[in-house]
């Protein structure tokens, strides 16, 4: 295990970038934050640029507006860093699929700027908080050592 | 002197319609704003066009994860109004309590947001907490924390079941007893006085003038609020009053939020008391051609659907008008005036929600020279700093 996967998978810092929710999933990624499920205990916390992030955490369907933006937030992340597409809609579009302004899903989109990038998915409308930990947590155990 | 724009997002997702506002400062007062929608655009409406009557509330429900009661609520309603339809009594209290159950978690969200922008982050935590019993009832009436999709063209899609009523009042004593604990922490505070009180004022005349709408308008001395104004669901049936403050500033409307959370849930606890067992939905058989109108109460203000029929299964036209997207021009007259540090606060004071985290680059002369960019922190630690100071002069 190299030096910057070995600090990586001690304590998560995520960048929470919203590129077309409805704010279900995003109420659940701070509700991971606050008293009851507190994720702080494990080192996470949410940073507030993706310079400082080791986790993107995407929702929503990435409409034609934030792709490009997406794009760039990924490109801006310190690399390794992992991905998490929180919910339905970022992972395959959901329900949204079908409407004019999809230009995802999100996974396409990141893989456009990183073929190898890592990418966890956490379906559900929207996942709850415990589903969100475990994604995350699946996610560090699959960066290669 | 000279003048800065500094452009916010457009990675600020504020319900349904996230925004990028341009605010131009001089030093450190704001003297205009211009906002910008449509980032987060989906095309809910023309996706309405492609879906049965039986599938809209499903999708309506995901136009704002938030207000995810009121939306398929104003729906159900148009339809009704279209088919003229009557829903039985145990479905419109069915209605009541859920849409104050979300009523209740929204304002608790805002009232903890609203804390974390000026570095209470202690009144960030406590509200959350005390909204988590809320979201696990919900888990446990309806399926799902957040979305509820219990609502249906005459009626309601599940009941929930007499003997788990008492739940109902087992949280709702709960929630009752931390609300009035939080509403007198936060009313007894000097600080918070102080640092709330007097910013971001839009008066009676600017928000008629606005014609905003919700705790926003209630909260500028404006006695509105469809619950009451066009009773729909079980409230015309209920005991319970509209709270208004005149001040219009972000205290007035935050006492207005937590008033509403402590009415809310008086009102879950008249309808459990009053419901009686009996049919929860009327059957719907066919759709008329013409045109319905509907609206309710979100917790951020009134929306209002309109639907179009030509007599099949699909709608021709849906249109949907959100509460934010009345309240926002309102920024006009609350954030002009205001220090840069408070402009984030005046915003919040709307009800958006924070949950996502932007950047902001400030703009230096328009043209040339150096762009500057201030992350959310920073922006934070100007807002955080300026209670700092209140809390040393007190």
């Amino acid at each position: 295990m190299g030096l910057k996967t070995w600090a990586l998978k001690k304590s998560i810092w995520l960048y929470h970038a919203n590129v077309g929710a409805c704010n279900n999933c995003d109420i659940e990624v701070v509700d991971c934050l606050t008293p009851r499920y507190d994720i702080e205990r494990f080192g996470m916390l949410l940073a507030g640029s993706p310079r400082h992030a080791d986790a993107l955490v995407v929702t929503g369907i990435c409409t034609c507006q934030a792709r490009p933006r997406l794009q760039e937030l990924y490109l801006q992340m310190a690399k390794p860093c992992v991905v998490l597409c929180i919910g339905a809609c970022a992972c395959t579009g959901g329900i949204f699929r079908p409407c004019y302004h999809f230009d995802g899903p999100v996974d396409k989109v990141i893989r456009e700027v990183d073929p190898d990038a890592i990418i966890a998915y956490v379906p559900g409308c929207p996942p709850k908080p415990e589903a969100i930990i475990s994604g995350a947590l699946k996610a560090l155990d699959a960066i290669p050592c | 002197m000279k003048r800065t724009v500094i452009p916010i997002g457009p990675f600020h997702p504020i319900q349904e319609e996230p925004e990028f506002f341009q605010l131009t400062v001089e030093g450190e007062t704001v003297v205009d704003v211009d906002v910008r929608l449509s980032c987060n655009h989906r095309g809910i409406e023309r996706l309405c066009q492609d879906l049965t009557y039986d599938q809209i509330p499903f999708l309506l429900a995901r136009i704002c994860g938030i207000c995810s009661a009121s939306h398929p609520m104003a729906f159900c309603q148009a339809c009704e109004d279209l088919c003229g339809v009557e829903t039985p009594p145990r479905g419109l209290y069915l209605r009541s309590i859920i849409c104050e159950l979300e009523r209740i978690h929204s304002h608790l969200l805002w009232v903890g947001l609203a804390g974390h922008f000026i570095g209470y982050n202690t009144v960030f935590m406590w509200a959350w907490k005390y909204r988590e019993p809320v979201l696990e009832l919900l888990e446990r009436l309806i399926g799902n924390r957040n979305n509820y999709e219990n609502f249906c063209v005459g009626g309601c899609r599940r009941d929930i079941p007499q003997e788990k009523l008492p739940e109902i009042t087992e949280v709702m004593d709960e929630v009752q007893g931390n609300v009035e604990m939080l509403t007198k922490a936060v009313l007894d505070d000097p600080i918070l006085k102080v640092r709330l009180g007097g910013i971001g004022i839009l008066t009676y005349e600017q928000a008629r003038q606005w014609c905003a709408t919700g705790p926003t308008t209630r909260g500028s001395g404006v006695d509105i609020d469809v619950r009451r104004d066009e009773p729909y669901a079980a409230y015309n049936l209920l005991d319970w009053q509209v709270h208004v403050q005149p001040a219009g500033d972000v205290f007035a409307k935050t006492v207005v939020r937590l008033l509403e959370v402590l009415e809310a849930v008086k009102i879950i606890r008249q309808c459990v008391d009053q419901i009686e067992p009996g049919e929860i939905r009327a059957e719907v058989r066919e759709m008329p051609q013409g045109e319905g109108i509907g609206h309710a109460e979100a917790p951020r203000g009134e929306t209002f659907h309109y639907v179009c029929s030509d007599g099949t299964n699909y709608p021709i036209r849906y249109k949907v008008r959100a509460p934010t997207y009345v309240n926002l021009p309102s920024f006009k007259s609350s954030v002009i005036g205001q220090e840069l540090a408070d402009a984030m606060l005046t915003v919040a004071a709307m009800d958006p929600c924070y949950s996502c985290t932007e950047r902001v680059a400030v703009v230096r002369n328009r043209r040339h020279s150096k762009k500057e960019i201030l992350d959310q922190r920073t922006l934070m630690k100007l807002s955080w700093e300026k209670t700092e100071r209140i809390r040393k002069n007190i």
